[in-house]
């Protein structure tokens, strides 16, 4: 099942032209979304009023490579382990659907623009890649949805509460559940599997579709949000912060206090 | 002086929510950040400015003796036991402060259950 490339199947019903042009669609609405989203939340200009605010609050000036070198570190530390994150279980639940969520949408592509006919052989591991990057998104998503969910965890609200934040998520996890369903039933010759492909489509087209209304974008945004509070830190604004304290601990390791998470 | 939140830094992670004595600080259902649903209800404690990790949370003076062009903030370090503040003057005077979070070794004070009747 793990090794059967479920868009060749799907070839035999479905023309590889039309599912490219799907995955192509997708794209555009992503790019159109996000757009859509910096111009009508003007997100570009804060970004930027920020960013000047920061260089008038700097009391160091950083050269060419002091930046490159905070780019090195905000991309190793912020972007590549998700090092914004203070709680350990929110950091490893959003790598789990960060880094299932870029290998399945690579695979998907790769089958999709490549290997989408049976008379071509697809490499075994790019099923297997686009099974795991699901069980990742899945597991993560299903994870933080359920348990760590700050509406669950501090406001003590119920996990089947939906809200309009919620739409990213649910999106996205009920497109690739409903994919990998459809993968299975497909693979065993099922008849319910033309049923959960509607379901897998409408909810993929939610998904990329809502870009506008929902935090899709902000894999974008964050990036460079990091970025500015990293480039503050290195050129002495700190966002009017005061300096990391120089004095030494003097009680040991301080207990650090309850969280209900 | 009711705290506010800047959404670009806030990663919605619920710190302020839990600690909030007066329960205002809340998660929006639309961005999922913290935000203060009534301002007029702020005591002003700091406890939320204190506890965001990603600071956050910043506290807006009343005009009245904090004229605009001030800054007020406070950066605490539970791991070396401090609380550092910065104080900005609209003159442009800077005055920074450090202080113990605590003048007691942590886990030094007896709790009320502890004390002999």
């Amino acid at each position: 099942m793990f090794d059967i490339n479920p868009f060749a199947q799907l070839s035999s019903s479905v023309p590889p032209l039309v599912m490219q042009l799907f995955v192509i669609v997708m794209i555009l609405m992503v790019a159109g979304g996000t757009l859509f989203d910096i111009i009508h939340k003007g997100s570009a200009k804060y970004f930027f009023q920020l960013v000047n605010k920061s260089r008038t609050n700097a009391t160091i000036n950083t050269s060419a490579g002091e930046k490159l070198a905070v780019v090195v570190k905000t991309t190793a530390h912020d972007v590549l382990t998700s090092g914004e994150f203070c709680s350990t279980r929110r950091r490893i639940a959003h790598l789990l659907t960060m880094y299932g969520f870029i290998i399945y949408v690579v695979s998907t592509v790769i089958m999709v623009f490549s290997y989408s006919s049976l008379d071509t052989l697809t490499p075994a591991i790019l099923p297997y890649l686009w099974w795991l990057g699901g069980a990742m998104i899945c597991i993560g998503g299903y994870w933080f949805w359920f348990f760590i969910r700050v509406d669950v965890s501090a406001e003590g609200n119920s996990p089947f509460r939906l809200v309009r934040a919620d739409l990213f998520v649910v999106s996205l996890m009920a497109s690739v559940t409903f994919g990998l369903i459809w993968a299975y039933l497909q693979g065993n010759g099922n008849s319910w599997s033309t049923l959960v492909l509607a379901l897998y489509l409408i909810t993929t087209l939610v998904f990329f579709g809502s870009v506008p209304w929902s935090k899709f974008s902000h894999m974008f945004f964050k990036p460079a949000a990091a970025y500015q509070k990293n480039l503050a830190v290195a050129n002495g604004g700190r966002r009017n912060l005061p300096p990391p304290s120089d004095s030494p601990a003097i009680y040991g390791k301080a207990q650090r206090h309850t969280h209900n998470y | 002086m009711p705290t506010f939140v800047y959404m670009t830094s806030c990663d919605g992670c619920g710190h302020c929510v839990d600690i909030c004595p007066s329960d205002i600080m809340h998660i929006d259902p639309v961005t999922r950040r913290a935000v203060n649903i009534e301002p007029n209800f702020c005591w002003e404690c700091y406890s939320c400015v204190k506890a965001c990790p990603q600071n956050a949370i910043d506290v807006r003076g009343y005009a009245d003796f904090a004229p605009m062009g001030h800054s007020v903030r406070c950066l605490r370090e539970e791991e070396k036991g401090t609380i550092s503040w910065k104080l900005k003057f609209r003159d442009g005077r800077v005055k920074d402060f450090v202080s113990p979070i605590r003048t007691t070794p942590w886990g030094s004070i007896k709790a009320v259950t502890e004390y002999s009747t």
